[in-house]
């Protein structure tokens, strides 16, 4: 059985590449900005060719894993190793992150330009693409937890990327502290392994798994915990809040955020761990109705949202939500394959709506319209990324959500129910935001405001123009891939190559190709774009109607399930703020100054009795001296030692 | 009668006290140093007992501290004496129990 024999080098290198650009701009280029952002794009070109060298051989060698490690150190029975990892699905993850990187970032040089901060953009942006190249490669969870929280730190810095704006700054909180409930549940996972299994190693693990070492109760909780760390990271209910506010962040960030990287991971984790799932009927329910669960709220939510990028991000956690579902279907290689083609649409949807934002200075869909015609480039790139999105034929996303539609079809009916109404409402909401953008008539941007110096715009809102060729160009890319990436499942290529990454026999056979599911998905896809042309280009139904006569559902949406109103008055604002926090500034208050305060008192006090001992008659103090030596001689000689 | 360790220390312990009453209970400064001195000399007479009867048998570790001490207490008392001097010099006096400002 033959590995990948590409040689460990060129995989550090993969990760160095970036970490040096990151390295070098934080601490020299901060002021040569064009020079930060070719160096970057230079290092992320580098990781993108050696990112297919490695896929090339990996391809050569059936996706079966290769690793290379090395210990880190030891402390008693601790024994740490640091290690790479290469295997089918760590060579298609490299390949989505690097490939979608440069495009972001050859973009973000038109998007960012005359931004004060360019420096700091691409230092934030390679040190987020280094992070997310080291978790797919790690080969044991405590490095991959490392740059896991590296992805975390990483995307907070960017989302609050404009810090002076107050919503940028709460939104990074916020994806931050939300993130880290999640992570809380990793690292229990992490403990619990270590406790039970004695190991790390995610070969290691695996082993654990399949030979049936674990209980059955611990394998559980340990699916459970990573999947309580990957909830957070790939934004699944209850804890996607974060990810609509994480928009206040520059596009091409949201872009890298909703692809290739920081979601990605969660997906990536319990990929790498699926051989848990398989064992475990109980953990693989939960990440199914979990997934399926945010399948619906999102593609709910999506379907009021009247910003162009929240209709994109709550569409991304209704697509995260299917890989979820494939995963707890059994569609291991399915749920890689919907991340891999995801990956290109909606990159292309994020930087497409980036250049919308370009050209009329808001993301508001009611103050868009038209924009067909002045942003010919945009607009078809824009629907290709739709309908690939929708599910349509032979777009990418058709392929893997079909695949998607077929296990869940075969494993549970109710989840292949919820599936499919959320593909129509995808269908849906994404051309709802077509009609809105780029049909009708345009409604005049928002007016550049002189006084907001915050805003780096230039141009005419009202006379909006297609955007240069540096943004244009990746959007090409993209579309391309969001038109071929499906064909690579061809002949079920795709599946077979990802699942070398996994132990034969942890595999489940994957259900055969479907012509009723196929055609019924797509019926399904035309329905939806179907209903959004009635409604938001012909006007055939009015929305206003629609939202009156289902006034309490349409509240229920546009306030979100009112989950942030939950989690903000019940658990920040009561739970810790009145409750939590009080305690702990009660302690504060009392227990610790106190015990500060008293200290302070107890010297004062003592101080002034024996003031009274220092009476200034240096002979005095000598009498003391010698008297106290005396004493001490005594007491020698008088235990006689 | 031969001279033993104990003589030795017999002198050295008296001068020592001699040194410290001294010391403590004169209200002149310059009448302080001399008992200190006294005291330095005490502890000079037992280390070189210590040197000429101890198990080390001759050795002349106790010569040196006790040329070492010498000069230390030279040099202090050089300094002493001129503080002695600087403090007579600002308050008309060497009187000890007056000279008592760092008092509350």
């Amino acid at each position: 059985m033959d590995v990948p024999g590409v040689s460990e080098a060129v995989l550090w290198a993969i990760i160095l590449c970036p970490l040096a650009a990151f390295t070098a701009i934080a601490l020299y280029l901060r002021k040569l900005p064009k020079l930060a952002g070719w160096l970057s794009i230079a290092a992320i070109t580098a990781s993108f060719a050696l990112a297919l060298v490695a896929l090339v051989d990996t391809l050569g060698a059936d996706g079966r894993a290769a690793t290379h490690t090395h210990d880190w150190f030891h402390a008693g029975p601790l024994q740490l190793s640091l290690g790479v990892r290469l295997d089918g699905l760590t060579a298609v993850m490299l390949v989505v992150v690097t490939s979608v990187a440069l495009l972001v970032q050859v973009y973000s040089q038109g998007y960012m330009e005359r931004d004060p901060g360019y420096g700091r953009y691409y230092a934030w942006m390679s040190l987020f693409i280094t992070a997310m190249l080291g978790l797919v490669l790690a080969d044991n969870l405590l490095m991959l937890f490392v740059f896991w929280e590296l992805v975390g730190l990483s995307s907070y810095l960017l989302i609050g990327f404009w810090f002076h704006k107050p919503s940028a700054a709460a939104a990074a909180k916020k994806a931050f502290i939300v993130t880290r409930i999640g992570d809380l549940g990793l690292l229990a996972a992490m403990l619990l392994i270590w406790t039970r299994g004695g190991t790390l190693a995610i070969d290691e693990i695996h082993e654990l798994v399949l030979t049936g070492a674990l209980s059955g109760t611990t394998l559980t909780l340990f699916g459970l915990g990573l999947f309580a760390g990957a909830v957070g990271k790939s934004a699944q209910f209850p804890l996607h809040v974060w990810l609509p506010d994480a928009m206040e962040g520059p596009t091409p960030v949201s872009a890298l955020i909703h692809a290739a990287t920081m979601v990605a991971a969660g997906v990536y984790l319990m990929a790498r761990f699926f051989p848990v799932l398989e064992a475990s009927p109980d953990a693989r329910e939960t990440v199914a109705w979990i997934g399926a669960a945010t399948v619906a709220v999102g593609a709910a939510l999506a379907l009021v949202q009247t910003d162009l990028k929240r209709v994109l991000a709550y569409s991304t956690i209704s697509q995260l939500g299917y890989m979820m579902l494939a995963l707890g279907v059994f569609g291991y290689a399915v749920a890689v394959f919907h991340l891999f083609t995801h990956a290109f649409f909606k990159a292309l949807l994020f930087l497409g709506s980036g250049s919308v934002n370009h050209a009329t200075n808001t993301f508001d869909m009611r103050r868009m319209g038209g924009l067909r015609t002045v942003m010919p480039l945009t607009f078809w790139t824009f629907l290709i990324g739709t309908l690939s999105l929708a599910g349509v034929f032979p777009l990418a996303g058709f392929w893997s959500k079909d695949e998607i539609l077929l296990e869940a079809w075969h494993q549970n009916r109710a989840l292949y129910a919820i599936a499919a109404v959320a593909a129509f409402a995808t269908a849906l909401y994404m051309f709802r935001a077509v009609f809105m953008t780029f049909f009708g008539t345009y409604k005049g941007g928002e007016p550049v405001d002189p006084s907001d110096e915050d805003s780096h715009f230039h141009g005419d809102p009202a006379h909006p123009h297609e955007s240069g060729r540096v943004m244009t160009w990746p959007l090409l890319a993209l579309a391309a891939g969001a038109v071929a990436a499906g064909w690579w499942a061809w002949g079920r290529e795709f599946q077979h190559f990802v699942e070398g990454a996994v132990p034969a026999d942890a595999l489940h056979h994957a259900p055969a190709f479907s012509y009723g599911i196929a055609i019924a998905s797509s019926l399904i896809a035309v329905a939806g774009i179907a209903a959004a042309w009635a409604i938001y280009q012909r006007r055939l139904v009015d929305s206003a109607e629609i939202r009156r006569t289902a006034y309490p559902l349409a509240l229920l949406l546009e306030r979100k399930f009112f989950l942030d109103d939950l989690y903000e008055r019940a658990f920040a604002a009561g739970l810790f703020q009145r409750g939590w926090n009080r305690l702990v500034a009660a302690f504060d208050a009392f227990a610790v100054d106190g015990a500060v305060n008293g200290a302070g008192w107890l010297g004062m006090q003592s101080g002034r009795v024996l003031r009274h001992a220092q009476t200034g008659q240096v002979q005095l103090y000598g009498a003391a001296l010698a008297a106290g030596a005396v004493v001490a001689a005594i007491i020698v000689l008088a235990t006689g030692s | 009668m031969t001279l033993t360790l104990e003589h030795f220390l017999t002198v050295a312990a008296l001068l020592f006290c001699l040194g410290l009453v001294i010391a403590l209970s004169k209200r002149n400064a310059v009448g302080m140093l001399m008992g200190i001195e006294l005291m330095l000399n005490a502890v000079n007479l037992t280390l070189i007992a210590f040197s000429r009867f101890g198990s080390g048998g001759g050795a002349v570790a106790g010569h040196a501290f006790t040329a070492f001490v010498i000069t230390v207490a030279a040099a202090e008392a050089a300094v002493a004496l001129a503080l002695a001097v600087s403090v007579y010099r600002s308050r008309q006096t060497v009187e000890v129990d007056q000279l008592d400002l760092l008092k509350l």
